[in-house]
């Protein structure tokens, strides 16, 4: 199975709650398992293992426990978890209430980012026709299974994203991340235990139990199973999202999306890394450059200096300004490329950049400030003669 | 503030809570409703919200100083926000910037003096394949160019009620 298609293919195709009735019809713990047996790993950027964070949540004893969709798709240039809602919403619910049974949950909530405050109407009304066909609500399916999900809408933070800064969120505070651990298995939403997963992996899920831990593994590499959305843009002739296998090559890809002759390509948006032509026969996936599936193409002309301000400026912008390495590294950073794009920084001064770069992975408090200087890294590292030595005003 | 205009925000606040609940939980919603029906949320609806939630105003003004959908200084009744990040950046943001100002006669922060615009910067909104890419309240428009831009301000001058149709020159997903 090698399908290279633009769209939702895989998940297009999926028969309505197949995956749903085949997980009832087992004991949780064998349905934790065929996700584990998968190898599904998390969709959203990290690629934690689903079937492990499942497991984790599922041998937690509470009371309540919770089931999070994180749609707060807020990384610079993702948008395929907008057209999952938009175009097979269903899968996504199906995703999460095999989830609410496997881990033992009644709860579920929807976490839409407020710039797609257009999608709500629909998923409500999504959410009132599962209910009536019994798909939500006590007793689904004639099973021992109560669940049902609410929609709560973010308010324009980036850093909302980050699953204990979501959490804090949907408590009513700042999205301020939390310290890990405790980790959201054990003590997440109202200090529950609580899963928190990305869109597309719930409609993973729902395609797992429909037709097999074997049939997910049967796609992409060893490690990196399974089909993966791509949202693709920049400078290509068919920007928009595209499904492939994990394991396909960076040059497969933009031979796919029209993309050829490419000077370096954004993988995971911000906070991924850019990759520069010379090493396009790498593969997207977990084992080579890993992705939530954020490609930006850049052609032979754009000026990689003005990325990596753009992307900074993005940043200072986002940071939650709780922890000094990211708060104030990012303007550090942000200021030394602006020296940079007026000539005024010294070979000195570059290699000072890159080591606070290197300190705000290690010291940052969350992924945000620990990926942030990624970029800026990355492209210092491969285009130093193009942003080194430049004349006043910049000369790209 | 008017006395008839308090009278009814508290009466809305007073719905609101009811519907999410006096619970520290229901804090945003409420919040994000005020900031929907009133275009900003004032120092008076926060110490309302605080009372009814039994929460420190202090509380309150922090979690709404940290999200940028809401806002406790007024903004127009059209928020207008361009999204400055590198997709749409490479497809030309800068000039729908510019003619959004020129068009409005204000500049990114600002709101028009008849209170009915307001110009903001936004990142990504998840339309990186068809940038540039604006919000116009609720409503996204997409492949927006220096010409369209009087387009969709004309279509909210027209409307001035909630953005009732979709993008008119600009594609919607
Ligand atoms: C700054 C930041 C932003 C994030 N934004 C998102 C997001 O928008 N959507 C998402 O699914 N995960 C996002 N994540 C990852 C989440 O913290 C979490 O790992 C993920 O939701 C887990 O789901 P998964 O295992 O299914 O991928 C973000 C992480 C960071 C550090
Ligand atoms: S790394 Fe940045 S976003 Fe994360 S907690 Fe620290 S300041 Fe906040
Ligand atoms: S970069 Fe503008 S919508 Fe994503």
């Amino acid at each position: 199975m090698s399908a290279v298609k633009k769209g939702l293919v895989t998940f297009a195709a999926a028969v309505p709650e197949e995956g749903l009735k085949a997980a009832l019809a087992r004991p949780r713990s064998e349905v934790i398992a065929e996700v584990t047996a998968s190898k599904l790993r998390g969709r959203g950027g990290a690629g934690f293992p689903t079937g492990v964070k499942w497991n984790l949540a599922a041998a937690a004893t509470a009371p309540a426990k919770w089931v999070v969709c994180n749609a707060d798709e807020g990384e610079p240039g993702t948008f395929k978890d907008r057209v999952i809602l938009a175009e097979v919403p269903d899968l996504v619910l199906e995703g999460m209430t095999i989830a609410a049974w496997a881990i033992g949950a009644a709860r579920g909530v929807l976490y839409l980012r407020g710039e797609y405050a257009y999608l709500r109407d629909s998923l409500e009304k999504v959410l009132a026709r599962r209910r009536e066909k019994g798909l939500l609500g006590t007793g689904i399916l004639g099973s021992p299974l109560s669940f049902d999900v609410e929609i709560r809408m973010g308010s324009g933070a980036y850093v909302c994203g980050e699953e204990t800064a979501l959490i804090e969120s949907l408590e009513g505070h700042r999205g301020e991340p939390r310290n890990r651990p405790p980790f959201p298995v054990d003590c997440g939403y109202r200090s529950e235990p609580t899963i928190v997963n990305n869109v597309e992996t719930f409609a993973c899920a729902a395609m797992v139990l429909a037709k097999g831990a074997e049939w997910f593994r049967g796609i992409g590499t060893e490690v990196s199973t399974g089909p993966k959305l791509f949202s693709v843009s920049g400078d290509c002739r068919e920007p928009g999202v595209w499904e492939f296998p994990l394991g396909i090559t960076i040059a497969g890809l933009l031979a796919a999306v029209g993309g050829e002759g490419a000077k370096a390509v954004q993988v995971g948006g911000a906070s991924g890394r850019c990759v520069p032509a010379s090493e396009f026969g790498r593969t997207l996936a977990f084992e080579g450059v890993p992705t939530g599936g954020s490609i930006i193409v850049f052609g032979p002309r754009r000026d990689m200096l003005h990325v990596a301000e753009n992307f900074l400026e993005f940043f200072v912008d986002e940071s939650c300004g709780q922890c000094t390495p990211c708060r104030e590294g990012n303007a550090k950073l942000l200021e030394g490329v602006r020296m940079l794009r007026e000539g005024r920084c010294s070979w000195a001064y570059l290699q000072e950049l890159q080591k606070l770069g290197e300190v705000m992975q290690l010291a940052s408090k969350c992924g945000l400030g620990q990926s942030s200087p990624n970029a800026f890294l990355s492209i210092v590292e491969h285009f130093r003669p193009e942003i080194m030595g430049r004349t006043a005003g910049g000369n790209a | 503030m008017l006395v008839t205009e308090r009278l009814r925000l508290h009466d809305d606040i007073g719905a609101w809570v009811a519907k999410h609940g006096a619970t520290r939980a229901a804090l945003i919603p409420v919040l994000q409703e005020i900031q929907r029906s009133y275009n900003e949320i004032s120092e008076y609806a926060m110490q309302e919200v605080a009372d009814r939630l039994d929460i420190h105003p202090v509380e309150v003004y922090s979690v709404v100083s940290f999200y940028s959908f809401l806002e406790a200084k007024a903004r127009g009744r059209f928020v207008i926000r361009l999204c400055r990040t590198v997709s749409c950046d490479m497809t030309g943001k800068d000039r729908v910037a510019r003619q959004l100002e020129n068009d409005l006669g204000i500049r990114f922060g600002e709101t028009t003096r008849d209170g009915n615009f307001s110009l903001e910067w936004a990142n990504c909104l998840g339309m990186c394949d068809q940038g540039p890419a604006l919000l116009i309240n609720d409503q996204v428009f997409t492949s927006v160019t220096p010409e369209t831009v009087h387009d969709l301000i004309q279509a909210c001058r027209k409307s001035f009620g909630p953005l009732a149709v979709q993008g008119q020159k600009g594609r919607t997903h």
